[in-house]
């Protein structure tokens, strides 16, 4: 059997899986809309100003904040806390006895994680369309989008895998996960928008993690900010260093 | 091939494993032929699951020969796999796939695989194929982590302590599984602790304790447990005196029990005794050393002889 067919079908078992389990498929893609509804209306008819000169309406920002969220708890949380659960049940060992290559294994795990990632950047913004008018990337802004998209959704996936390496055991993967995301969410202005008055120690932690830079690639696309190729290449780099972490320290038995 | 019952499956010589200081096998030889089905016995912490997993390929060795299916498994560990099922302790799978998908997921894996139906009538799972993992039983979900082993159609299958933590019928669901596999030629190597296992189900075994066989036979003659002398047990009521011409050990209370040669004589001339003073042996037993006595044994050894090494 060649790796293609081997590919495709993994992808279509996780793909089956995913969406029958109520609560990945749930919250998965209940969360980043829910908190879109939540903070626009708690905070909507504002605007904000992102850069000195540049206006844009608050509705707009949560919408490319909440499509970059969704894309870090796709990949990120879904991968990391997936992965655990399948090591310490035994589900990874028994793979590993098979004949299917590691290599493709894991690339259905991920394909599948962009997948879902990208579904949801567009039920976002078509929601953000329809209900808040925010506006949407469209020519050279749409490519710069779709290169940070699917480099900042490698990176989370690759570094889901990688922090799977800390994780202990299943039970603690929702703490590991949650504890190492959440700060840099709220470091990175992807719940609060980080304004002028923002302490510069905090800038400056939030310059060095990955979730900084991915959100304000994905934001440029939205509000036509400036977008910053740097931010692609910071990203990427956490994407190969997880990687690097990954194949180095990555285990397919339950650790004890 | 499947005629021929004097083929080799695996063969070990000398094998040795260490974690850092812990010799986990300390020399280890050993035959298994195809089409049987091997039990390998032994207490916790034995080295029966490094065993195992050397030969599944899992762990590399430090020391020694082996072929599984003519194969090192260190050396061509893709060409093993796709000709052994393995089944682990941990009965880890999707919950959330049909049983009949788990099995086709599984299939194409391999290169050539068995027809997921069929798999199925094997384990007894055809009325379950639409249900969904999470909601088999614990019985029903091992013969699925059976049906999954079987799913390459493999010529060796590897069962790591297929029923520990079960209740009894979920043992004898996943015995009547095992005890079909040998119909269709397979070779089984399997671990145990629990001595009922290995009696029902293997056609021959070797204990294994402190990283070394101590013992390898079937089931009936192992360590000679077939020469090994019966014993008469009864007990008397209330202040009866017990006969006088037995050498007999006081076990308990009023509990007695002799080590016989001649049991038919021996029982003979017991009754006698007890019709002639007028005693009903209500619980008149004769008990032949079961395999767990001689496991028992077999391990107290190993487990001695380890110590004294130690020092």
């Amino acid at each position: 059997m060649n790796s293609a067919t081997m590919l495709e079908n993994q992808l279509k078992y996780v793909n089956k899986a995913f969406w029958r389990n109520p609560a990945s498929a749930f919250f998965t893609f209940a969360f980043p809309l829910m908190f879109l509804v939540i903070f626009t209306s708690l905070l909507g008819h504002h605007s904000i100003v992102i850069s000195p000169g540049h206006t844009i309406d608050i509705s707009t920002y949560y919408v490319a904040s909440m499509a970059a969220y969704a894309v870090i708890s796709a990949c990120y949380n879904n991968i990391a806390i997936g992965l655990a659960i399948q090591r310490d049940s035994g589900v990874l060992k028994r793979t590993r006895g098979t004949p299917i290559p590691s290599g493709i294994y894991i690339l259905g795990r991920l394909i599948h994680a962009v997948f879902v990632a990208v579904i949801l950047v567009a039920i976002t913004a078509t929601y953000g369309k329809l209900f808040y008018h925010s506006s949407l990337p469209t020519g050279s802004s749409l490519l710069e989008f779709l290169v940070m998209l699917f480099v900042g959704a490698l990176t989370f996936c690759s570094l889901g895998f990688a922090i799977t390496c800390v994780i202990p055991n299943a039970d603690a993967a929702p703490a590991v996960v949650n504890a190492s995301i959440l700060p840099l969410l709220f470091l990175s202005g992807v719940f609060i928008p980080i304004t002028s008055t923002a302490p510069s120690w905090l800038l400056w932690i939030a310059r060095i993690f990955p979730v900084r830079h991915f959100t304000l690639g994905m934001d440029a696309g939205f509000t036509g900010a400036t977008f910053n190729w740097m931010d692609v290449v910071i990203v990427a780099a956490w994407g190969i260093g997880g990687f690097v972490v990954s194949s180095r320290f990555f285990t397919w038995e339950p650790k004890r | 091939m499947d005629s021929d019952r004097s083929a080799v499956a695996i063969s070990v010589r000398g094998l040795k494993k260490s974690y850092g200081k812990f010799a986990a096998l300390r020399g280890i030889d050993l035959e298994i032929r195809e089409g049987e089905i091997f039990a390998l016995l032994g207490p916790n912490g034995a080295g029966k699951t490094t065993f195992v997993e050397i030969l599944e390929g899992f762990r590399r060795r430090d020391e020694g020969d082996v072929t599984v299916l003519g194969i090192d498994p260190d050396h061509q560990p893709m060409a093993l796999k796709t000709r052994v099922g393995i089944v682990l302790q941990s009965t880890g799978m999707d919950r959330y796939l049909q049983v009949a998908e788990t099995v086709a997921m599984y299939s194409s894996y391999y290169p050539h695989p068995r027809p997921v139906d069929e798999i199925l009538a094997l384990v007894g799972l055809e009325e379950k194929r639409d249900e969904r993992v999470l909601r088999l039983s614990g019985g029903q979900q091992r013969r699925l982590d059976v049906a999954i082993a079987l799913a390459g159609n493999p010529d060796l299958l590897f069962l790591d302590e297929p029923t520990t933590g079960f209740d009894p019928s979920a043992r004898r669901e996943v015995w009547e599984v095992i005890k079909n596999l040998r119909g269709l030629g397979k070779t089984v190597v399997l671990t145990t602790h629990f001595m009922d296992e290995a009696q029902y189900l293997a056609d021959r075994l070797a204990v294994i304790a402190n990283g070394k066989i101590v013992a390898e036979g079937n089931p009936e003659t192992l360590a000679g447990r077939d020469r090994m002398l019966a014993t008469v047990r009864f007990s008397l009521p209330e202040g009866v005196a017990p006969p006088s011409q037995f050498a007999l050990v006081r076990a308990a209370n009023n509990a007695y029990e002799v080590k016989s040669t001649k049991v038919t004589q021996d029982l003979h001339d017991l009754t006698t005794w007890a019709l002639g003073v007028g005693v009903d042996l209500e619980d008149l037993r004769v008990d032949r050393p079961t395999l767990e006595d001689v496991y028992l044994e077999l391990t107290a050894e190993g487990t001695s002889s380890a110590t004294k090494e130690q020092r």
